[in-house]
């Protein structure tokens, strides 16, 4: 199956463009964000990361980080389970024009509303596979809340190519999640 | 016969065995992932999810870079000659933690549940896991565990009887409890799993059963052929659930179903299942103490 790139910011169109299933690379600035991040943005509402989020992608990741003199450079950056955001991810998708989710297991009703809403799609990336993303990473342009939130809770302004993704829930209301669930219920019904 | 103690060799080996634990998956669990993968249709999704797994594997192990960013609460499991100090193996184990993480093999990930702090080199309180037991022989086994927080959360224990599951205080109540655990989970513990299940035990004894079961190899058997059964009667069984591959459908949901128990209370029947990731980043390291 062929994927699709695209280029960071997104627009309205490209997401459009994009329905469940559909194998994505995206390249551009991706912005790391979990649990502190997602409180930090919808307590305070920061305006030192809007630009770099505006029409851009969040990545549910805490990432391993090496530091040799003044630069940083990313070891390990696979993506951690998105529904710990639930809470919090439509008002950071409202609040800072957010395009792109990118995380793992998707993520449940309120999201997939937002998504609707703001014209985004979340991007399933594999559980485990961060050398092959951490790969894809270009150049660590910048971190914030270090200090404060540690590691992998900072959120960490990374510049990717071809940063593979599958849509797994898209803006027309598909989610491939939902799917699965229903089929995994059956499968059930017929074992028991 | 007493044999010294060459505390700065078994440091350095075992933080090469720490590094390599995180780069390196076993050679069963690789296996067990090209299996699947050559079960699934090109075109399907569970495929791309292997495909990018297994080539992630080949990545990390060529690169020296983590297989996983979540390297989780680093897990010990050491056997050591009476003579020797588990105070002063403990303190060699932190030495190699607090090295590979400032090398970049392990995420600094111990937080304070109260201040919200990451203390930066993997020390904290309980962090660790450490776990000794004395042995007759003049070799220091150190069993390594490198387990992310995705599936530590979806790990479960379940008390029988359960209305909900229509489980009783037996083997079928146990496979009610395994299947609901994996149901509940979907893809959010990095399917395809490896699961762990302790049978009895208190609550602390019946997890510690379950996760113990981490270290089989896939192909292994069960010595108890009652429990073998079951295993493989699960395995089956929960690979029909089409769950699949990081939850996005397939035909491998679990790699392996491994069962112990421990005796338990005649008040209470515990089921515990660890769910381990696909990322089962286990490694042994075997120090032989040498004469001087």
């Amino acid at each position: 199956m062929k994927y699709k790139k695209l280029q960071l910011p997104l627009s309205i169109n490209d997401i459009h463009d994009l329905h469940i299933g559909d194998r994505v690379l995206l390249s551009g600035i991706i912005v790391t964000g979990r649990d502190m991040a997602h409180r930090w943005l919808v307590d305070e509402k920061p305006d030192v990361i809007r630009d770099v989020l505006h029409h851009g992608a969040i990545y549910h990741c805490g990432p391993i980080m090496l530091k040799e003199g003044d630069t940083w450079s990313c070891r390990a950056a696979g993506p951690t389970t998105s529904i710990r955001e639930e809470p919090y991810l439509a008002d950071v998708m409202k609040e800072y024009g957010i395009r792109c989710v990118i995380g793992k297991g998707g993520m449940g009703e309120k999201t997939a509303k937002a998504l609707k809403d703001h014209k985004a799609v979340y991007l399933f990336a594999v559980g485990g596979a961060a050398a092959i993303y951490a790969d894809t990473i270009e150049s660590v342009e910048g971190v914030h809340q270090l200090d404060e939130f540690g590691v992998p809770e900072a959120m960490w302004v990374l510049k990717v190519k071809d940063f593979p993704v599958v849509v797994s829930m898209d803006c027309h209301g598909g989610s491939l999640h939902d799917e699965i669930k229903e089929t995994s219920k059956l499968r059930l019904q017929s074992l028991i | 016969m007493k044999k010294p103690f060459n505390e700065k060799a078994f440091t350095l080996g075992l933080a090469d065995c720490i590094r390599q634990a995180s780069c390196e998956l076993p050679d069963d669990i690789e296996k067990g992932l090209l299996d699947a993968l050559a079960q699934e249709e090109e075109q399907s999704t569970a495929y791309a999810v292997l495909e990018t797994i297994t080539q992630n594997i080949v990545l990390a192990r060529e690169k020296k870079r983590p297989l996983c960013q979540d390297t989780g609460l680093p897990t010990f499991y050491v056997s050591y000659p009476r003579y020797i100090s588990p105070d002063v193996i403990k303190k060699c184990i932190e030495n190699a933690l607090v090295q590979a993480t400032e090398e970049g093999y392990l995420r600094p990930n111990a937080v304070d549940p109260i201040t919200a702090k990451n203390s930066g080199n993997n020390m904290g309180e309980g962090f660790p896991a450490l776990n000794f037991n004395e042995w007759d022989k003049n070799d220091i086994s150190v069993k390594c565990l490198l387990k992310g927080g995705g599936s530590e959360n979806v790990s479960a224990q379940y008390s029988l009887p359960s209305i909900e599951l229509s489980a009783g205080r037996d083997l079928q109540g146990v496979e009610a409890c395994v299947i609901d655990a994996v149901m509940k989970a979907q893809g959010k513990g990095c399917a395809p799993g490896i699961i762990g299940v302790g049978i009895g035990g208190d609550r602390i004894s019946g997890y510690e059963a379950a996760k113990k079961q981490l270290f089989r190899e896939l192909g292994d058997h069960n010595e108890d052929p009652k429990l073998n059964d079951l295993e493989q009667t699960l395995l089956s069984k929960l690979n029909k659930l089409e769950i699949g591959p990081m939850g996005l459908g397939g035909k491998t949901t679990v790699l392996g179903v491994k069962i112990g128990k421990a005796h338990r209370l005649p008040a209470s029947y515990f089921v515990s299942i660890a769910y381990m990731c696909w990322a089962c980043r286990r490694k042994e390291y075997h120090f032989h103490l040498e004469d001087e």
